[in-house]
């Protein structure tokens, strides 16, 4: 969506002189050997991943196989241990908190705003990285929270109170908070848990809307035929590990999801958009 | 105030999706905003924000200047101005107005701008109403240190005020580390400190108990929180406090907007989750031991002075500028109360402040079962 300020690109230059891409690997986002987790027991143990540049990624995989944890170190949340997060081709730790937040955006996982407090001033938390000590507002800032709203929708609700939205709506106002922040890259926990059908297909339009704007997107989803729907790239996880990824086409089979997720499953086109669905098997004896 | 109201926007920038849906938008509502600029500082402040802070700011002065002209000692306002206006003839009056009333009342005034302060910040971190410093265990802590001053060591009051400063900084640093787990947990600060808080309430009560009855009379005076006795010494300490602790907690403030959405959507935007919390903590901290040292433990100010701001002003959390203020007025009003309600006889202003503060939570209970918005 924007490029990162002429100062910031000159303060980049300073200091890496020799920028020059690496040729093995040139995302902007990658994790190498990471091994992350909340106790003694890792839940990702030596994964490396690289997020494509301008795709939709979606991340896939039964529950506590560490997606959650794998996007919350992509964005700094969580220390790998050992293990590298690396943005823009730099340790994500090293880099100034600011910095990072201007070019990567993370929606968490089932966010709660304080009781009472306005769309518009939600929203308007988004500008944190832009924004410093003596310039707190500007008319950037300004614009940015209006198409921000505008993009997700909500712009008739900017004067609502958040906690008396529903679902659907209130993750829209959490998304136009996460796109005021204008970064090309977004990480989204669960952008569609808790919401109906309805709602879930909103916001992944919305999406899918972001990435053909030319931004990157990461979403950790549970409903599989909306993920392979939507996605462009798919990284499915077992266990702490990837066990597959690439476009949903190529890569999704009865096999790998069987395997996966335990589940006897048929792999049939959605008679939508050809994408890969899963229908699950009946018991057997029925 | 001399900021120029730079940007009025008078309408919202068309910023609705393009092929219109429904019938022709109704036209823009009025900004609930102003944006305050003055060179190279610009604000963003709701409107009824700043129309709270300024009639606030005007009662505080007009609640200082009525302090500084009424007093026990009856002197005219015309006296009074004409002392305030440089005049010495009356030795007696000119030391009743410029030694007793004018720092009197600019120690209540800062003290509970002081208090407030701090209890916007504990409250904000914690989102917790009660996540006050009185409720945490920092103000019971100051009182440790200066109760061991007068009971086991006899010091004079600018040792005990020391002694405060230094209790209050100790239970802070035991209970963060208490709480520390990977990072502190703002339930977890609660609950620890709140545990800490009794402990030391025990211990004070222990230290009262053993004393001689001339050393209890002192304690439990200095308890109550007076500014009886205040002169300019401690309130020359206090401001040099608070010349570095208020520009550091209204610079703070900033990042604690986002510390209230949750510690990951404020490190996904760039906020410094451990330090900055550190950071509040520690201005938190000093502020309260700054107050207390000066004037004691004021019952009550740092509880109920956001929570009367954030209900003036109608938004989600106690803003600084706002509690400071409404702290200030709190402190002072019951000041002109404790002196002026048995004339002669001075009370202690956090009988007062305890009072009030008692009442209005008692309301604020009352209230809120019938308005759970509130």
């Amino acid at each position: 969506m924007t490029l990162p300020e002429p100062a910031d690109l000159a303060d980049l230059a300073d200091l890496a002189p020799a920028p020059a891409p690496a040729v093995d690997s040139p995302a902007r986002l990658r994790g190498r050997d990471l091994v992350v987790g909340y106790g003694d027991e890792p839940v990702i143990d030596g994964l490396s991943i690289t997020v494509p540049d301008a795709e939709l990624t979606a991340v896939v995989g039964p529950n506590a196989c560490g997606k959650s944890t794998l996007l919350r170190a992509l964005a700094r949340l969580l220390d790998p241990r050992p293990g590298l997060v690396l943005l823009d081709g730099r340790a994500i730790h090293e880099q100034p908190a600011k910095d990072v937040a201007r070019r990567l955006g993370l929606l968490p996982q089932a966010p709660t705003a304080p009781g009472g407090l306005v769309v518009e001033d939600l929203v308007a938390r988004g500008r944190y990285p832009h924004q410093g000590l003596l310039r707190q507002w500007s008319s950037g800032d300004q614009r940015a929270v209006d198409a921000a709203m505008a993009r997700a929708r909500v712009t008739d609700l900017s004067q609502r109170p958040v906690d008396q939205l529903s679902g659907g709506q209130r993750q829209r106002v959490w998304l136009a908070m996460a796109l005021a922040q204008e970064t090309d890259l977004l990480l989204l926990d669960e952008p569609t848990t808790y919401l109906d059908i309805a709602h879930q297909v909103e916001v992944l339009d919305l999406c899918e809307d972001l990435h053909r704007d030319g931004l990157t997107v990461v979403a950790v989803l549970h409903d599989l035929n909306l993920a392979f729907r939507y996605a462009t790239h798919v990284i499915v996880m077992h266990e702490g590990t990837v066990v597959a990824e690439g476009p949903p086409g190529e890569v999704v089979t009865a096999e790998l999801i069987g395997e996966v997720f335990d589940l006897p499953c048929r792999i049939v086109p959605d008679p939508e958009t050809a994408t890969p669905m899963v229908v699950p098997r009946r018991r057997a004896g029925r | 105030m001399t900021a120029d109201l730079a940007e009025l926007r008078p309408g919202r920038p068309r910023a609705r999706p393009a092929g219109g849906r429904g019938p022709a938008a109704p036209s823009p509502p009025r900004r609930r905003h102003v944006v305050l600029a003055l060179g190279p500082w610009s604000l963003r402040v709701e409107r009824r924000v700043l129309g709270v802070g300024v009639v606030l700011a005007v009662l505080v002065a007009v609640a200082m200047a009525a302090s500084t002209l009424f007093g026990d000692y009856g002197l005219a306002v015309r006296d009074v101005l004409a002392i305030l206006g440089g005049d010495e003839s009356d030795p007696r009056a000119t030391y009743f107005v410029t030694e007793q009333r004018i720092p009197r009342v600019l120690a209540g005034a800062a003290v509970g701008a002081a208090l407030a302060l701090s209890g916007a910040i504990f409250q904000n971190l914690s989102r917790n109403p009660l996540g006050s410093p009185d409720i945490i265990g920092f103000t019971v802590g100051a009182a440790s240190g200066a109760l061991a001053q007068i009971i086991l060591f006899d010091a004079a009051p600018d040792a005990v005020a020391a002694g405060a400063v230094v209790g209050g900084l100790g239970t802070a640093v035991a209970v963060y580390a208490l709480s520390w787990q990977r990072g502190v947990a703002a339930h977890r600060l609660v609950l620890v400190g709140v545990g800490v808080g009794a402990v030391l309430q025990a211990l004070n009560a222990l230290l009262v108990v053993k004393a001689s009855l001339t050393e209890a009379q002192t304690a439990a005076v200095w308890l109550a929180g007076s500014l009886n006795a205040m002169t300019w010494g401690p309130l020359l300490r206090l401001s040099a406090a608070l010349a570095v602790l208020v520009p550091a907690a209204l610079a703070l403030a900033r990042p604690l907007g986002s510390l209230v959405l949750g510690d990951d959507v404020a490190a996904a935007t760039g906020v410094r989750v451990e330090r900055c919390r550190l950071g509040l903590v520690a201005v938190g901290v000093a502020l309260v031991a700054a107050a207390v040292a000066t004037a004691g433990p004021l019952a009550f100010v740092a509880l109920a002075a956001p929570q009367i701001g954030r209900r003036l002003t109608r938004t989600p959390w106690a803003g600084p500028v706002v509690s400071a203020l409404v702290g200030a007025l709190v402190v002072v009003l019951s000041d002109l109360v404790a002196q002026r309600i048995f004339a002669p006889t001075q009370l202690p202003v956090g009988v007062v402040t305890g009072s009030l503060g008692g009442a209005y939570l008692i309301w604020l209970l009352a209230w809120q079962r019938r308005n759970p918005l509130l």
